[in-house]
């Protein structure tokens, strides 16, 4: 059974539908990357995968269930700045687990623990404002990964930080989904990214109404460094097919965009 | 250097002040004479009178900031998580604000008589009102995806309420601190004034009454050293609570 299934969603915001029917699974353990033209409502898909959006008609299933609400079963990688920035990145890891009822000293010391698992040992006095892009997400991920969900959700996390900073956060995302096997569903604009980490990768059409058009089974073995990866004669073939498909819907969206 | 340059700023004009006074070209019915209102001072602390006087006005400062910023921060809340109840209350809010309320200072007096209680409650409308639209202003702007975020990380709504809305809208209300502080001491000093039985203001009010403007000068640079000193108070409470702030952010106020 699916981890993660979408069964004809459909999202309207008004009159305007953002997704158009969308039919698609992450199974267990499988890290599933969607790719999209910006602005075709790969976001939207997320946020229903959360919970935080309920679907216009069709339906949301976690593990067989029906979606109702947050989804509890998931943990989310925001995309923008979501830490709490009156707390310092140990009280921001440790937050997830004193919701949950935890008490402070065990919270603190879980959250400690991933601090450290992110690379993080030793800053978890700091505050938001006084750590870089890189550490910030560094203290995203542990604050989701602490509540240890079965489910990831992730959206474009490391598109705002350097090309040095975003491989190396690739490869650490790579080794721990490695030693623990959750379900991953990534969303980006970068198809080489998407490529370089998943085990498919889905192509969502240009917007408006937008839905998977086509998927790629990624049979590139494990484990993987992101960086050769991309040299790779396999890596640079399978782009290619894909990149058939994209480029239609990019070039769909890029029209879209001068016409509006 | 500069500190050389502010003595010797401080030192020319109350050396004018002093020669202005003696050589009578300062009318001291008017305009006062240094050396005499030093002298009130030193005895209002030598006897320890003022410290009476003192006490109260402190005393209302702090009751009004401490209601009017309790009452802000409850009311902010509530009105900032519900929008139907803010619209229908608005126009109200909006002419509460705008009327000039230290005019209710004698209604006040009516209601609560001579007493602490009218200068505790023209303190609190001038505190609670700065406070109120600070932390309607700080529930508005918690960012969607801390806020997301907070709720994916299982947070219930009450969990919400005291661990993102609340520190979210205090960070407003500490930025403001030095507004909220200094009117509440506006608002016990003006009540006194305009009547009182006891505090620097109903001093001042008394020495008046009778011409001794040496003593009413003596009541307002006292006074202006509390405000300084309770200024020095909010900026030291202030570096204590917003550790989390970057400076550049942290004077906002209105």
């Amino acid at each position: 059974m699916a981890a993660l299934a979408f069964e004809d969603v459909t999202v309207r915001f008004g009159a305007a539908t953002v997704v158009g029917g969308a039919s698609f699974s992450v199974g267990a353990g499988e890290f599933v990357s969607v790719v999209g033209p910006t602005g075709c409502g790969k976001s939207t898909l997320l946020n229903l995968a959360a919970g935080l959006l309920a679907p216009s008609s069709g339906r949301v299933l976690v593990d067989g269930v029906t979606l109702a609400g947050i989804n509890r079963r998931a943990g989310y990688l925001f995309q923008g700045e979501s830490l709490m920035p009156w707390r310092s990145a140990r009280d921001n890891v440790a937050a997830g687990p004193e919701f949950a009822g935890m008490s402070r000293g065990a919270a603190r010391a879980a959250a400690e623990t991933w601090l450290g698992r992110v690379g993080l040992a030793g800053h978890g006095e700091k505050y938001p404002h006084q750590m870089s892009g890189g550490m910030r997400k560094r203290a995203q991920l542990a604050q989701t990964l602490v509540l240890d969900p079965p489910v990831l959700l992730m959206d474009e996390p490391f598109s705002a930080l350097d090309v040095q900073t975003r491989q190396l956060m690739e490869n650490e995302l790579l080794s721990i989904w490695q030693a623990d096997r959750k379900s991953v569903l990534f969303i980006t604009h970068d198809l080489e990214e998407a490529i370089s980490l998943s085990d498919r990768v889905i192509v969502l059409s240009a917007g408006p109404a937008t839905r998977p058009l086509a998927e790629f089974a990624i049979d590139l073995p494990r484990p993987r460094d992101v960086a050769e990866i991309r040299l790779t004669a396999e890596f640079r073939a399978v782009e290619e097919r894909i990149w058939e498909v994209l480029r239609g819907e990019v070039l769909k969206a890029y029209r879209q965009g001068e016409a509006a | 250097m500069i500190t050389l340059w502010r003595l010797g700023l401080a030192a020319l004009l109350l050396g004018a002040w002093h020669v202005g006074a003696e050589s009578g070209f300062l009318s001291p019915l008017f305009f006062g004479h240094p050396v005499k209102i030093f002298a009130v001072i030193v005895e209002w602390f030598a006897t320890g009178e003022i410290w009476r006087h003192l006490a109260i006005t402190i005393a209302e400062t702090l009751l009004a900031f401490a209601s009017g910023t309790l009452c802000g921060v409850g009311g902010g809340l509530w009105l900032g998580l519900s929008p139907r109840t803010r619209a229908v209350l608005d126009p109200f809010i909006m002419a509460a604000n705008a009327m000039p309320r230290v005019i209710l200072a004698p209604i006040f007096a009516m209601w609560f008589g001579l007493g602490v209680a009218s200068k505790v409650a023209l303190g609190f409308t001038l505190v609670f009102f700065i406070v109120f639209f600070n932390v309607l202003q700080g529930v508005r702007e918690v960012p969607p995806t801390v806020l997301n975020s907070a709720r994916m990380l299982g947070a219930s709504q009450r969990q919400l309420l005291r661990h993102v809305y609340l520190p979210a809208a205090l960070s407003w209300v500490f930025s403001s601190l030095h507004v909220s502080v200094g009117m509440a001491f506006v608002g016990a000093v003006v009540a006194e004034y305009l009547g009182s039985s006891a505090g620097v203001g109903y001093l001042i009010l008394q020495a008046e009454g009778m011409f001794d403007v040496d003593t009413v000068f003596a009541g307002i640079i006292v006074l202006t050293g509390c405000a300084l000193v309770l200024d020095a108070g909010v900026s030291v409470a202030e570096s204590r609570l917003l550790v989390w702030q970057p400076r550049a952010d942290a004077a906002r106020g209105s």
